[in-house]
């Protein structure tokens, strides 16, 4: 039965600023070597050197182009989960596998739980759930649970490894819920968007829009 | 319900991990790494935050190394032609390196001995210069080079020749202080992470950033104006905006006044001066790019001719930029700039529009927006500083213009001169090393020219003895190009001939063309370190690899003995009858040299080491150690004790020990015995642990006062010449006008004495050594029926693979498996190619089959492709059928490294830029259309595939599923 979303007083998340974003890939690669390796991994490569190649990776990078030439645009769009507020893909596993942590809001799957049953992946209108094809587990972007938490870790890398690795700075972590926060101060001021706010599953991530500056401007 | 700690597993596994700092080589960039190591395998490599170049980032490339590691194309033993087989069959027996070793010293010992020309050493992408260009000097022959001439030449020489450095690593945007940004071509290559740092800082900070470009991707797709541009014709562009900041005068007459020789006197007499700088024969010899002194110019004040150079403008003096005067003898003279001001005063931009496609109006717009970006937000900054001269400014003017170029204008037949527009537009706009502007990196500003002059003296050819000049350099007149009596070229690849005169880095495309033509003679060994001449790294690559195994009539192949040292098995493995398995970045020592090409920071100089993390793979050995092993076993003096004993007992300690001058080694940090002492000073034997203990790299902040306009900055020249980067403490003066070019011109018009070029090449260099820029079309068009061939044909390298050049790697083939033709979709309709489509794409030269893509955001004359995705079937141990070889293609097949020679068309000539011989990959010209729906849905031309060899890593897994050390 669905029950209405809980709202917690924390959520992390992150908010990804098109506006720097030129679509490098070094949070696909990073998220991927950091979590291969650890709790959540490995993520397993298919055809790995072979025809379409088709591996696990949390968080993916789409290119889009937009209007006519010349006023073409090309966007490009790093894509993970949203962590949503009221996840669409926690009430329907059937073991409990899937489910959002009280304490900061992240959504995570428990592998020993996952049947790979896939009606998660089916339940998330944004297509951000992979399905671990060696393992057979439903997968996905953790926000790096394992780095945020290790006390062991430097405090300045207590991060996503994505946001780490970002060299134009463009994903921006912290507590939505938190007004004084990074992110919350960027969605305010910069106009941050969730996507399809018509599912009504309240995405935590955020995306920050383009701004084009007029040469009158400056 | 009770989850599993995802924290605590993480942490477990991760307790007895080691980390330790080195530096990435994933592409050209350099960035600090710290890599953690999990029971012998790599669990995690992170930019390091300590570093200065990355400052904790890092890229897809880097993030991607464990994919190098483990990838199962790694070669792991030295390999040798089995007797009887073809070369490029594949068909190899493994060797010691004992037995590689005695073959090398055997063979190369025997050229050293005899003909030392007939060995040929060019390397791909490497970084270590310093010591292949020092092998290849004490070996003793001229035939060595890097990639440099196939890559960007015509950015590193139009600008070095023009302002004494380049953007590059040498130098680049002062996005921290600019307002306005400008970036024209593909530029995402060098640099990659810092630039992306200060791009996304400068966007945040409030500046404004155009990208002028025929496609919009990469970082044009965050500027805030895309301006499309057709191939090859930026220097329209760039003259059309020097003809509206020059007529609306919104130039920066000081600065050119002072320091640059746009006011010098320029002879107007026919003759053997015309067009060079006019000199008082009393104050010595005429001035030249060696030694640019004795110069003149005309005092507005005084009426009157006073000197220039060295001597600064004097106090008082208000030198002419305009006009035309006569010396006391009689001779006529006009300032440089009023002959700048003539050429580009047709250079309307209406002009411009008709070849760049670019609206007049917008020309002049974007030169408005640079002239008031330049002058209007210009500031001070409260540092102090003396010029050259003696004079005290209190303050240091910023002019906050920033531009960026990089492959995409260099990469053209008229990318020299290009390149020289560029650099004068940023000159007459008083950017050059100014806050806000285009910085500098030590070691630049070299000087104009700088004081390397490369090899040229062909009776300095002689058995068993070391050249007495670097096969590399700039020359700076005729006097110094590397021929024979009889003009013909020194070198194989024909650098620094008449064909070519200024190409600086060498011209690699052309290695293997000539030496199978014996053009201008055989060679008998070819080592290729590094570079995939067999595919991708080659213009008309079937010729090529057909070239690498033709025979002569007696059956002997055309290049004897081919040796290619690589870490993996790419097509160039194939093809050789040596093979040399090299290491990974993550199991060698390397340096980041100020001798070669340091990671310096606009505040000062920094080099880098690299440190071996893990072992290395199977037998694989460093090819710098290979380099060290012969050239003690070939007894180099460099390498060889007074007593005839071996120097170094391997790289790391030659590093340490070899001194380029005294004091001067390949690192500058922690020098001296006791490590105190830094850029100059005795060999240090701990240094290296020193770079290990400090994230392995050395910066070195120079004192605020030699921050900017260091070409004319008394401090910093000073500085620079006790630590031994430059030879001279002269100021720097831009050449707006280029005497160099025009004593090149002057022999080709018969009017100097000295060398003069042979009659088939006289117009040529005549036409092209312009001692001002000017646009002219790609000279691949002269030799193509245009409206045949309409479109243009260009690539670039996506970001997650630019200078990626090994591997195939796991995860990064995962973002760009296959390429596909990008074609504007008014293009495409009329050609009849849907999206999604095969089609071909034909040129004069040659035609591939390739999966169309409709696209807005590339202008409807040009299409374009993502280079170097496409592979030969089943080199880098992809598996038959991958991506790569069934969808993938390379457009090498479209283009010829020769062009027949204008004018003369019997003879054939590389096609590359007349000046410099970079290699003109985006000169091609092209049409497409549909492939027939019964035709094979797979690219063409197909490549049989490749056999494993022996001792390569092995097939991957169906599924990998890596998982850094011991399982959970």
């Amino acid at each position: 039965m669905t029950q209405p979303a809980e709202t917690l007083a924390k959520q992390l998340a992150l908010v990804i600023d098109l506006n720097v974003c030129v679509g490098c890939h070094a949070c696909v690669t990073s998220c991927k070597q950091w979590n291969t390796s650890g709790s959540a991994g490995p993520l397993a490569d298919l055809n790995a050197y072979g025809a379409e190649p088709s591996g696990t990776f949390f968080n993916r990078v789409q290119t889009w182009e937009a209007g006519a030439y010349p006023a073409a645009e090309t966007i490009h769009f790093p894509k993970s989960c949203l962590h949503c507020e009221d996840p669409p893909c926690v009430p329907v596993c059937p073991t409990g596998a899937s489910y959002k942590r009280k304490e900061d809001g992240i959504v995570l799957v428990d592998y020993d739980r996952c049947i790979g049953c896939k009606y998660c992946a089916w339940a998330c209108p944004y297509g951000a759930r992979e399905l671990d094809e060696a393992r057979q587990v439903m997968t996905k972007c953790t926000l790096c649970v394992d780095r945020i938490y290790d006390e062991k870790l430097a405090p300045e890398d207590r991060k996503p490894a994505c946001v780490k690795a970002c060299p134009t700075n463009a994903r921006l972590f912290g507590d939505v819920k938190d007004p004084e926060s990074e992110v919350s101060k960027a969605i305010r001021e910069r106009g941050g968007y969730a996507l399809m706010p018509e599912w009504e599953t309240r995405p935590a991530n955020q995306y920050l829009p383009r701004l084009v500056r007029q040469a009158q401007e400056f | 319900m009770n989850h599993a700690d995802p924290v605590g597993i993480t942490q477990a596994l991760d307790a007895g991990n080691t980390v330790k700092t080195t530096t990435c080589y994933m592409c050209a960039c350099r960035c600090g790494i710290k890599v953690h190591v999990r029971d012998g395998e790599v669990r995690y490599i992170e930019g390091n935050p300590e570093h200065p170049l990355n400052r904790g980032v890092i890229c897809a490339k880097g993030s991607a190394g464990i994919m190098k590691q483990v990838s199962p194309a790694r070669l792991t033993r030295p390999l040798l032609r089995k007797p009887g087989s073809e070369r490029g069959a594949g068909a190899f027996e493994a060797i010691s390196w004992d037995k590689a070793y005695e073959i090398l010293a055997e063979r190369l010992g025997r050229i050293r001995a005899t003909d030392p020309k007939r060995f040929a050493l060019f390397t791909g992408r490497d970084q270590m210069q310093a010591l292949t260009g020092l092998f290849a000097r004490q070996f003793g022959t001229p035939n060595y080079a890097a990639h440099g001439g196939f890559c960007s030449v015509n950015m590193a020489a139009g600008m070095i020749y023009s302002i004494g450095g380049s953007f590059w690593e040498f130098g680049g945007p002062d996005l921290d202080r600019a307002k306005l940004f400008v970036m024209i071509g593909t530029a995402e290559d060098h640099h990659s992470n810092p630039l992306k740092i200060a791009i996304s800082k400068f966007k945040r900070g409030g500046g404004r950033f155009i990208s002028i470009n025929p496609v919009r991707t990469g970082y044009s797709a965050i500027a805030d104006e895309w301006i499309p541009i057709r191939p090859g014709t930026d220097g329209a562009l760039f003259m059309a905006l020097l003809h509206v900041l020059i007529a609306t005068d919104r130039i920066d007459h000081a600065f050119l006044k002072r320091y640059t020789n746009a006011p010098q006197l320029v002879v107007e007499d026919d003759g053997e001066r015309l067009g060079l700088f006019a000199f008082d024969p009393a104050a010595g010899p005429p001035g030249d790019g060696r030694n640019p002194h004795n110069k003149l110019v005309w005092d507005k004040v005084g009426g009157r001719v006073l000197a220039a150079y060295p001597a600064g403008i004097a106090d008082g003096c208000d030198p002419a930029l305009e006009g035309r005067y006569a010396l006391a003898d009689g001779t006529r003279v006009v300032p440089a700039f009023q002959l700048l001001r003539e050429r580009v005063a047709p250079c309307t931009p209406a002009w411009a529009e008709g070849i760049t496609g670019i609206p007049a109006a917008r020309i002049e717009a974007l030169a408005r927006e640079i002239g008031t970006a330049a002058f209007e937000q210009a500031f001070e900054l409260p540092i102090p500083w003396t010029d050259a001269w003696g004079r005290e400014h209190p303050t240091t003017v910023g002019r906050p213009v920033a531009f960026h170029a990089m492959r995409g204008l260099a990469a053209h037949s008229n990318g020299f001169q290009t390149v020289r527009a560029l650099a004068v537009l940023m000159s007459v706009l008083g950017t050059i090393d100014a806050p806000g502007g285009f910085r500098h990196k030590a070691p630049y500003p070299r000087h104009i020219v700088p004081n390397y002059r490369a090899f040229n003296a062909p009776e300095m050819i002689k058995p068993n003895t070391p050249l007495n000049a670097a096969p590399l350099g700039f020359p700076a007149s005729p006097e110094e190009l590397a021929i024979n009596p009889d003009g013909s070229p020194i070198r194989i690849d024909h650098a620094y001939s008449w064909e070519h005169p200024l190409s600086a880095h060498g011209m690699m495309h052309n290695v293997i063309t000539n030496a199978v033509k014996g053009d201008p003679y055989r060679l008998d060994t070819l080592m290729i370190f590094m570079a995939n001449m067999a595919w991708n790294s080659t213009m008309n690559t079937m010729a090529v690899r057909e070239m690498l195994n033709r025979k002569d009539a007696d059956g002997e192949y055309a290049i004897p003995f081919l040796v290619v040292c690589d870490a993996f098995q790419s097509e160039m493995v194939a093809f050789a009858d040596l093979v040399l398995p090299d290491t990974t970045y993550l199991e060698r020592h390397d340096v980041m040299s100020m001798l070669d090409r340091p990671i310096s920071e606009f505040d000062g100089p920094v080099d880098s080491v690299r440190v071996p993390v893990v072992p290395p793979a199977g037998e694989c050995r460093p090819f710098q150690e290979v380099l060290v092993e012969l050239a003690s076993r070939l007894k180099f003096p460099a390498f060889t004790t007074a007593e005839g004993g071996r120097k170094f007992r391997d790289y790391p300690d030659f590093v340490v020990n070899f001194e380029a001058q005294p004091g001067v080694g390949f690192l500058m940090g922690w020098r001296g015995e006791d490590g105190a002492t830094h850029l100059r000073g005795a060999p240090n034997p701990k240094q290296w642990e020193m770079y290990e203990k400090n994230n392995c790299v050395f910066q070195y902040h120079m004192p605020e006062n030699m921050h900017f306009m260091r070409n004319w900055n008394r401090a910093y020249l000073d500085f620079a010449k006790e630590k031994g980067w430059r030879q001279k403490n002269d100021p720097v003066q831009l050449a707006l006008y280029s005497d160099t070019l025009q004593s090149f011109r002057l022999a080709a018009q018969g009017k100097s004495q000295g060398r003069q070029p042979p009659v088939h090449l006289r117009e040529r260099i005549a036409a092209y050594f312009d001692p001002l820029p000017f646009w002219y079309a790609p000279l691949e068009y002269a030799a193509t029926d245009t409206a045949a061939y309409p479109l243009n044909a260009v690539t670039q390298r996506p970001m997650a693979m630019y200078h990626a050049w090994d591997s195939q790697n796991a995860w990064l083939r995962q973002i760009h498996s296959h390429n596909t033709l990008q074609v504007n979709p008014v293009t495409a309709k009329a050609a009849g190619v849907a999206d999604g489509a095969w089609c071909w794409v034909e040129s004069q030269w040659g035609r591939v089959r390739c999966i169309a893509r409709h696209s807005e955001a590339v202008e409807p004359g040009t299409v374009w492709t993502w280079n170097a995705i496409g592979k030969a079937s089943g080199a880098w141990q992809l598996e038959p059928g991958a991506d790569e070889s069934r969808k993938g293609f390379l457009l090498n097949h479209l283009i010829s490294e020769e062009l027949p020679l204008a004018g003369e068309t019997s003879r054939r000539i590389s096609n590359s830029d007349p000046v410099t011989g970079q290699a003109g990959w985006y000169d091609v010209r092209v049409r497409i259309r549909p492939a027939a729906p019964d035709e094979a849905e797979e690219s063409h031309p197909q490549i049989a595939a490749m056999p494993d060899v022996p001792g390569v890593a092995g097939r991957g897994a169906k599924v990998l599923a890596y998982f850094a050390g011991k399982r959970k």
